[in-house]
């Protein structure tokens, strides 16, 4: 094949998700625009916005790839009702203490580096549990994404590798930037209660 | 013995044991991106458009550079390609990239100008926003190009698996390299 007929077929069988995932990218960006107030309310939220949602991004994006090879194996079955072995429980749970984990890392990161710098930054009592609220939040939604689009795919005959990529990134952008919304209203709402 | 691996594999320790040192990395690296986003939040605050790109921009050069690198993974096991700026595989596919990026990014803006129309009271000019987010496809299909490349030939010549090695550096790298691009994009045409 010529450089031009390899670039002209890669071009028509990637513009599809491309342009599903700009479309989902779009739909963040809107609800991060519509974020304005919850950035202002707490300095150093915006910093921790890439990295918490590249966290969903790969942790769930690993559970779907862990899920669908177990199934191509014949590990676990895609039937809720029967989990041999917990499998199934252990990769979500593993999925939700891991992203937390690293959530909670981030935002500390964030609040040192930032504090270092000199630049504003919310205290860690505030950006702490908004990470660790925001990424139970998310991780919950997620994990039923994950394990709804693998199990269903595969029994309508549809490889998971295929779907899960584009699901979780769109899927984890969105839900990630409403769980941080809500986690973010939620620790104001408690410290300015209890303050 | 690979049965009780099999199940070791299962645990939740076993499985968060796996995931978290590389993830604590990458969340690291993450966040020099974020330090870029910081250091214009004024900006972004003050002109929302941007904001709506800030995702998308980030998201797209991240998508373009891990399906470059998937498919240089997939020719690198095939044995179809070769590290030499004349190989097609290579040549076609960072053509595709590059052609991806001119096409999608200026339909990305316009799609996130439409946005702010739709919300509110958008304070940049289309041409502006499509500007910046052309100018920013442009620099960041190169980008992701360079990286994918100097990454899978690096996996190639340590005898890493590509597949494990190059996508998740790469969409993370980009992902990094995104915000900053955007940066100094904004920094040149908005000011």
């Amino acid at each position: 094949m010529s450089v031009w007929n390899v670039a002209v077929s890669a071009y028509r069988s990637v513009l599809p998700t491309v342009g599903v995932s700009a479309v989902g990218g779009l739909i963040a960006g809107s609800i991060l625009a519509g974020m304005e107030a919850e950035l202002a309310a707490v300095p150093g939220l915006l910093v921790v916005v890439p990295a918490f949602l590249a966290i969903r991004g790969s942790v769930y994006g690993s559970l779907g790839s862990r899920l669908s090879t177990a199934l191509h194996q014949g590990l676990i079955q895609p039937t809720l009702g029967d989990d041999t072995g917990g499998r199934v429980r252990a990769a979500v749970a593993a999925a939700l203490l891991v992203g937390t984990t690293a959530s909670l890392f981030a935002a500390t990161l964030t609040v040192v580096v930032l504090s270092v710098l000199g630049r504003a930054v919310a205290p860690l009592s505030v950006l702490g549990p908004v990470a660790v609220l925001a990424a139970l939040l998310a991780g919950s939604v997620l994990s039923t994404v994950v394990v709804l689009v693998v199990f269903v795919g595969f029994q309508r005959g549809v490889d998971p590798d295929d779907l899960v990529g584009p699901a979780v990134t769109t899927a984890g952008d969105l839900f990630g930037l409403l769980s941080l919304i809500v986690a973010v209203r939620a620790v104001l709402w408690l410290t300015g209660s209890l303050s | 013995m690979s049965r009780s691996r099999g199940n070791r594999a299962w645990t939740v320790r076993g499985i968060a044991r796996a995931l978290l040192p590389v993830l604590l990395a990458l969340t690291a690296l993450e966040l020099v991106g974020g330090l870029a986003l910081g250091s214009f939040e004024a900006t972004l605050l003050r002109y929302p458009t941007l904001l709506v790109l800030v995702p998308v921009t980030i998201g797209t050069a991240g998508n373009l550079g891990s399906v470059l690198a998937a498919r240089l993974s997939t020719a690198f096991h095939l044995g179809t390609l070769q590290f030499a700026a004349t190989d097609d595989q290579l040549a076609g596919n960072a053509l595709a990239v590059v052609g991806l990026a001119v096409t999608v990014f200026p339909a990305v803006g316009l799609g996130g100008w439409l946005v702010t129309a739709v919300t509110g009271t958008p304070r940049l000019r289309v041409e502006t926003v499509v500007g910046v987010a052309l100018a920013s496809g442009v620099a960041l299909g190169a980008i992701a190009v360079l990286v994918t490349v100097v990454a899978t030939y690096t996996a190639y010549r340590l005898g890493l698996d590509p597949d494990e090695f190059v996508v998740p550096v790469v969409t993370n790298v980009c992902d990094v390299l995104g915000v900053v691009v955007l940066f100094v994009v904004v920094q040149l045409l908005v000011g």
